[in-house]
C-alpha cells in the first residue's frame, strides 16, 4: 500500500533532467565526456535566450556540442574551447558572465547595495538610540503647564517679597 | 540641507527604474538580437565545395582576399525571409556590382537548385555548408549578411534579411566608403 507512492517518489528523486545529447554525439572516453557536458551547461544555445546547448535541441546547439567534443579531442583546455567561442559569438555565448569592467556593476552592484543598505540601518539605529538618550521632549500642553508654572513661581516671588517686607 | 536632499532620493530611484524601462520596452530593441563579435576579424579558415548540380564554383577562405569588396550572404532553401530579401540582394549586388558570394547552409542540393532556378542566381560563388562554417562565421540563422573588405577584413554583419531600409542605410553608403 504504502510502497507505490514511496516508489513513485523515489522514481521523481533519482529521475534525471532530460537532455538534448544524442547518443551519437557521446564520446568514448567517459571522462573527456564529462568534461564535454560541464562545459556544455556553461554555453549558451545562441537562438534560445537562456538554454545551454546542453539542454537545447537546436541545430546550432548540437552543431556547437560536436564541436566542443572535436576540440576536446583535439586536446582544447576547457578555456580554450570557450574562448573559441566567444571570439565568434561574444560573450553572449557564455552563460556566466566573465567578471571585467563592463561587468563589474553586474557583478558588484548588489554587495555595493547591500553595504548602503546596511549602512543606512545603523546610521538609523544609532540616531535613534541617541534620540532615546536624551529625556523625551515635552508636549505641548507640558509646555502651557511649564509656563503657567514658571509665570506662578515668579508672582509668587514678587508676592513673597512684598508680604515679607510687609510682615 | 541634506534632509532636503534626501526628499529628492524617490525621485532619483524613478528616474532611473522609468529610464531602465524605456529602454528595455524601445521598440527598436530587440531582445533576441545576437552580438557581433566578427566585426574588423579576418574571415575565418573555411573551404566550401560547390553545391553539386550548380555550375558555380564553391567558395574559400582565400576567395576573399584578392582586393576586392565582396559581400557573403548565409542562405537555405528551407529559410522564408532568404525568400524575402531574395530579389533585394539581387538588384543591391546588380546595382553596385560588387560581388555577391553565397554559403548555402544544411540545405539539399536539389532543393537548393531548384529555388536559384525559380528566383534567379545572384551568387558568382556558393559554398555548400554542412554546419560547421557557419559556426565559424559566428552566424546563428539564416539570412545572414557579411561585408568583406579587399584585405579580407570582415566589415559589416547583418542577422535577417537584407531589407531597402537597411540597404539604403548601411550597405550602401558602407560599399560606397570600402570602394572609392
Amino acid at each position: 500500500m504504502i510502497l507505490r507512492p514511496l516508489a513513485v517518489a523515489l522514481a521523481l528523486l533519482l529521475a534525471a533532467p532530460a537532455l538534448a545529447v544524442e547518443p551519437e554525439e557521446m564520446l568514448d572516453d567517459p571522462v573527456l565526456e564529462q568534461r564535454a557536458r560541464d562545459l556544455s551547461a556553461e554555453i549558451r544555445c545562441v537562438v534560445c535566450q537562456n538554454e545551454s546547448i546542453d539542454s537545447s535541441n537546436a541545430e546550432i546547439a548540437h552543431e556547437l556540442r560536436v564541436l566542443v567534443r572535436e576540440r576536446l579531442v583535439a586536446g582544447d583546455s576547457d578555456q580554450e574551447v570557450l574562448d573559441y567561442l566567444v571570439a565568434r559569438y561574444g560573450d553572449f555565448v557564455l552563460l556566466r558572465p566573465p567578471v571585467k569592467p563592463s561587468t563589474y556593476l553586474l557583478w558588484y552592484g548588489p554587495f555595493a547595495i547591500l553595504l548602503i543598505g546596511a549602512l543606512a540601518v545603523f546610521v538609523y539605529f544609532r540616531r535613534q538610540r541617541a534620540v532615546a538618550a536624551l529625556p523625551p521632549a515635552l508636549s505641548a500642553e507640558e509646555e502651557a503647564r511649564l509656563a503657567r508654572l514658571l509665570d506662578e513661581a515668579a508672582a509668587g516671588e514678587a508676592g513673597g517679597d512684598d508680604g515679607r517686607g510687609r510682615s | 540641507m541634506i534632509r532636503r536632499l534626501l526628499f529628492l532620493l524617490p525621485v532619483l530611484v524613478f528616474a532611473v527604474i522609468a529610464g531602465y524601462f524605456l529602454w528595455g520596452l524601445a521598440p527598436e530593441r530587440d531582445p533576441s538580437d545576437v552580438p557581433t563579435a566578427m566585426l574588423d576579424k579576418p574571415t575565418p579558415a573555411f573551404d566550401l565545395a560547390a553545391v553539386p548540380g550548380l555550375d558555380v564554383p564553391g567558395l574559400a577562405t582565400a576567395d576573399l582576399a584578392g582586393g576586392e569588396v565582396v559581400m557573403v550572404n548565409f542562405f537555405a532553401s528551407w529559410c522564408v525571409p532568404c525568400r524575402a530579401e531574395h530579389a533585394f540582394l539581387s538588384a543591391l549586388a546588380e546595382e553596385t556590382g560588387v560581388p555577391l558570394y553565397g554559403i548555402n547552409h544544411r540545405d539539399e542540393p536539389e532543393d537548393a537548385v531548384a529555388w536559384l532556378a525559380e528566383l534567379g542566381n545572384p551568387y558568382q560563388r556558393i559554398g555548400a555548408d554542412p554546419g560547421r562554417a557557419a559556426v565559424e562565421w559566428g552566424v546563428t540563422g539564416v539570412p545572414e549578411t557579411f561585408i568583406i573588405d579587399g584585405s579580407g577584413r570582415i566589415r559589416w554583419h547583418h542577422r535577417g534579411p537584407l531589407v531597402p531600409e537597411i540597404i539604403e542605410r548601411d550597405v550602401k553608403p558602407l560599399l560606397a566608403a570600402l570602394r572609392p
